[in-house]
């Protein structure tokens, strides 16, 4: 097809062009840092955490008053909740995954105060911990009974052995021999053996660019039993028996002592869905405003270009009169579209890329892959073929018979 | 004359209801989508306690050794957020301000007299009297306790209004006592509703989140040890010791508040912590040049980002979506008005001034922005009902709409859309009545 009446006629109608064109351009730009971020917020809502989630359950105990056996009180109730029929497994920590809260350890290979620390997160946890969480072991064996070490005061106790996540053992011992090596702690200035090697085990923060984010994979492993007035008990169900077992587990903790307080029971998944709600929401509300952008971009160019048609009715009919097909007709309105978006898309790719470097300076997000601007472009450049087809369709019914008219 | 327009203008909006019906629905959305973020934006970045937010101040004490390779917490001037337990009694013993307050935030298990209630655990703010004055915390019955019951570690407490109502039905409670942990405490006060967002005086944890369930003072919760349930950070050294151990280290976890009410105050308060620091210094405590620094609630808030990134993208998202909105718009109301030629020719050849037939368009279209604004405003509360459904609880507790808002919304739509509509009247004003009569 001839482009040069095309752009004729479009110099003629420079406004009504740019303006399609500056739409489709902002269009892209917002479109593809939008899906980034979609695809980003989701990736980051479905990281896993190293654990077995789905039956796995967690029951925030806190006792009334100041009981003096709290030792006693804790193991009775770990007892009655592993003898459930429906549970596995059972042990009480200071913090699990997806909770948003524990505590952090500067560590390291040696005790030297000037070298630089790595951040952990502490998952306190006996025997029980790795079963009932469903951790991958990868390398070395898990504690044993007698390593297990009571926290019953405010002093976190040195711990002789510890297990840690592949990554952490990784950064401590690049040469990938961190199996039965040394491993500090900075608060504690106590030295521990690694004993095992767990392939994952997410830290308990999880915000895109939260505490914890820069440290995502670091955790340990300490042998800790929580002697604490409030502590949370993790608890693996049988396959199938997770809502069973967290009523069933809340009311025998209840049946044996009533001074305690029961802050929540909630499952692994839930604490999911929980803490990635505001990523998913995000996720759904730009996916809602890039629908209504493209909605809105694709009427504006029907309604502009309907107008146009409306305009050139006169044009259009001497057209055919002379002798053009139908088909041409409307293959001339896709093709000066196709002009206009195209333009608008060089643009908006610029666009998009410069948006995305402002938002990588303020936001520490990463940078937009160059397939976005070509996957968005190629939107554009079809929602605008789109678009314009059934104005287009109602020109070419334009009747050849007009020209002979008068307006 | 504007009345006239107005018919003119409702005629010529009713002739070609397809192009009308788009320009509003366009704008409208546009308007929607940003004032639902907007909105979300505003209640983030608003002031707190716009009444005293120049006069209240929180402040910092370089308490950790700077040139230490450590935990990463605190700024690039490696200051923390919060302040160590000593330095708070010691800022507390000096009393340089008008009215100042330590304060931390933990939690006490309630064991209600009623038996039918369970045991439940309250959050609870550890604080000294002057809280309550300095912050503007309105009560329901009873006051603040007395000064001397910080002295004194006396067991009192303030309830909010919300546990008073799950306590006491809501009746006066002042004189009653409530069960905290086995021991008995004395209501002096109930607080009336009380939340400011952003929770400035704590943004360690749930930024915008509520203010807690009680007060109690602060000397009786670190008798009673009361857990922190803030953030707990330490510079190593917290291995031993216990109870006492843990509050007397350097670790930071207290926050800190004093009211300062002249600019004289501030200057003669920032050299009274310059002097602490080096006095720190001079008895051994810290061994390098402690720094120290004074923030007043605005300039606290800007120091924590409480805009989250996330309503700073979505505001982008939407006022770009706006723009999209606005040049569709634009070159609708391009369309229309040019598809409107052969009538304003008539006008002008019958005599109408240019500057009549652009007031008469420029009506035309705000009447159109004024009904994208109103939709705008539908759709809005509509988005609000979505971020709710969709958002935590602590942000959606940001999300509802005010007078401000709808003004916003409909000022910025009017405005909006008469700017948009500018170039399409100019050039309305631009036909030639001859050519056009001809042309027919």
């Amino acid at each position: 097809m001839d482009v040069y009446p095309i752009l004729a006629a479009m110099r003629r109608n420079k406004v009504g062009a740019i303006l399609i064109a500056a739409q489709i351009a902002v269009t892209l730009a917002i479109l593809c840092n939008a899906l980034f971020l979609i695809e980003q917020r989701i990736a980051l809502s479905k990281r896993p955490t190293g654990a077995d989630e789905a039956d796995v359950f967690v029951i925030d105990n806190g006792w009334v008053g100041q009981p003096t056996d709290l030792e006693a009180r804790i193991d009775g109730d770990l007892a009655a909740l592993r003898s459930l029929p429906g549970v596995v497994d059972a042990y009480v920590t200071n913090s699990y995954p997806l909770s948003d809260g524990g505590s952090t350890e500067g560590v390291g290979t040696d005790l030297d105060p000037n070298r630089a620390l790595t951040l952990a997160a502490l998952y306190f946890a006996g025997p029980q911990g790795i079963p009932t969480l469903g951790l991958k072991l990868i390398a070395g064996r898990n504690f044993t009974p007698s390593e297990v070490v009571s926290m019953n005061d405010y002093s976190v106790p040195k711990a002789p052995v510890v297990i840690i996540t592949r990554q952490l053992a990784d950064k401590l011992y690049p040469q990938g021999d961190a199996l039965g090596k040394p491993m500090s702690m900075q608060f504690t200035k106590g030295m521990s053996t690694i004993v095992g090697i767990v392939d994952r085990l997410q830290v308990p923060w999880v915000s895109a660019n939260g505490w914890g984010s820069k440290f995502n994979d670091n955790s340990v492993l300490v042998p800790f039993k929580l002697v604490w007035h409030g502590g949370h008990y993790v608890v693996r169900a049988r396959p199938g028996q997770l809502a069973a077992m967290m009523r069933a587990g809340e009311d025998k903790l209840f049946a044996i002592s009533r001074a305690r307080v029961i802050d929540q029971v909630r499952s692994l998944p839930q604490a999911r869905a929980d803490i990635y709600r505001d990523d998913r929401g995000l996720a759904v509300i730009l996916g809602v405003v890039c629908t209504a952008l493209l909605t809105v971009t694709s009427f504006g160019i029907v309604g502009l270009t309907s107008y146009w048609v409306a305009q050139r009715r006169k044009q259009i009919g001497i057209r055919r009169a002379l002798g053009a097909t139908r088909n041409g007709v409307v293959r001339y309105f896709q093709t000066e579209n196709l002009l206009i978006a195209t333009t608008g898309a060089i643009v908006g790719g610029g666009l998009a890329i410069a948006l995305n470097l402002w938002m990588v300076m303020s936001f520490e997000m990463p940078r937009l892959q160059f397939g976005y601007v070509i996957a968005g472009a190629l939107v554009v450049v079809v929602l605008g073929q789109a678009a314009v087809f059934w104005p287009a369709l109602r020109a070419a019914s334009v009747p050849p018979a007009l020209a002979t008219r008068a307006a | 004359m504007m009345y006239y327009y107005f018919g003119l203008a409702m005629r010529s909006l009713k002739r070609n209801l397809v192009l009308t019906a788009l320009m509003i629905a366009a704008i409208g959305v546009g308007i929607g989508a940003s004032m639902t973020t907007l909105t979300l934006f505003r209640a983030m970045a608003t002031d707190p306690i716009p009444q005293k937010s120049r006069q209240l101040f929180t402040l910092q004490i370089g308490n950790w050794p700077p040139n230490k390779v450590t935990v990463a917490t605190g700024d690039e001037e490696h200051l923390q957020q919060q302040i160590s337990y000593p330095d708070a009694v010691a800022l507390m013993n000096a009393h340089e301000g008008r009215r100042q307050s330590a304060m931390y935030h933990g939690g006490r298990t309630v064991i209600p007299a009623n038996s039918d209630l369970k045991p439940f655990e309250a959050s609870t703010r550890a604080a000294y009297t002057d809280f309550f004055r300095m912050f503007d915390v309105p009560f329901v019955y009873g006051e603040p306790w007395p000064a001397s019951d910080d002295a004194n570690h006396s067991d009192v407490v303030v309830l909010s209004r919300e546990l008073n109502d799950k306590l006491f039905g809501g009746a006066n409670s002042v004189g009653k006592t409530v069960d905290l942990d086995g021991r008995g405490f004395r209501v002096v006060g109930v607080a009336a509703r009380w939340n400011p967002v952003p929770r400035f005086f704590d943004l360690n944890t749930d930024k915008y989140g509520k203010t807690e369930q009680m007060f109690i003072p602060f000397t009786t919760a670190i008798d009673e040890q009361m857990e922190m349930w803030g953030n707990f950070n330490c510079d190593g050294d917290v291995g031993t010791g216990g109870w006492e151990g843990r509050i007397h280290s350097e670790c930071v976890w207290v926050q800190y508040w004093v009211e300062l009410p002249a600019a004289a105050d501030v200057a003669r308060y920032r050299s009274f912590l310059t002097n602490y620091a080096i006095e720190q210094r001079r008895s051994g405590r810290f061994h390098w040049q402690a720094l120290t620094r004074l923030r007043n609630v605005r300039e606290w808030l800007a120091y924590n980002h409480v805009v989250s990134d996330e309503a700073r993208i979505l505001v982008l998202v939407s006022f770009s979506f706006l723009f999209v909105c606005l040049l569709n718009a634009m070159g609708l109301m391009l369309a229309k008005i040019m598809g409107r030629s052969g009538d304003i020719a008539v006008r002008r050849a019958l005599g109408a001034s240019r500057g009549a037939v652009f007031m008469q368009c420029l009506t035309e279209t705000a009447v159109v922005g004024l009904a994208g604004g109103l939709l705008g405003l539908g759709l809005t509360s509509l988005g609000l009902f979505g971020l709710r459904a969709l958002l935590s609880d602590e942000i959606s507790r940001l999300s509802s709409l005010d007078a401000v808002d709808i003004t916003i919304a409909v000022v910025l739509a009017v405005v909006a859309t008469t700017l948009a509509g500018l170039y399409p009247t100019w050039r309305a004003t631009r036909i030639q009545p001859a050519w056009q009569l001809k042309a027919q």
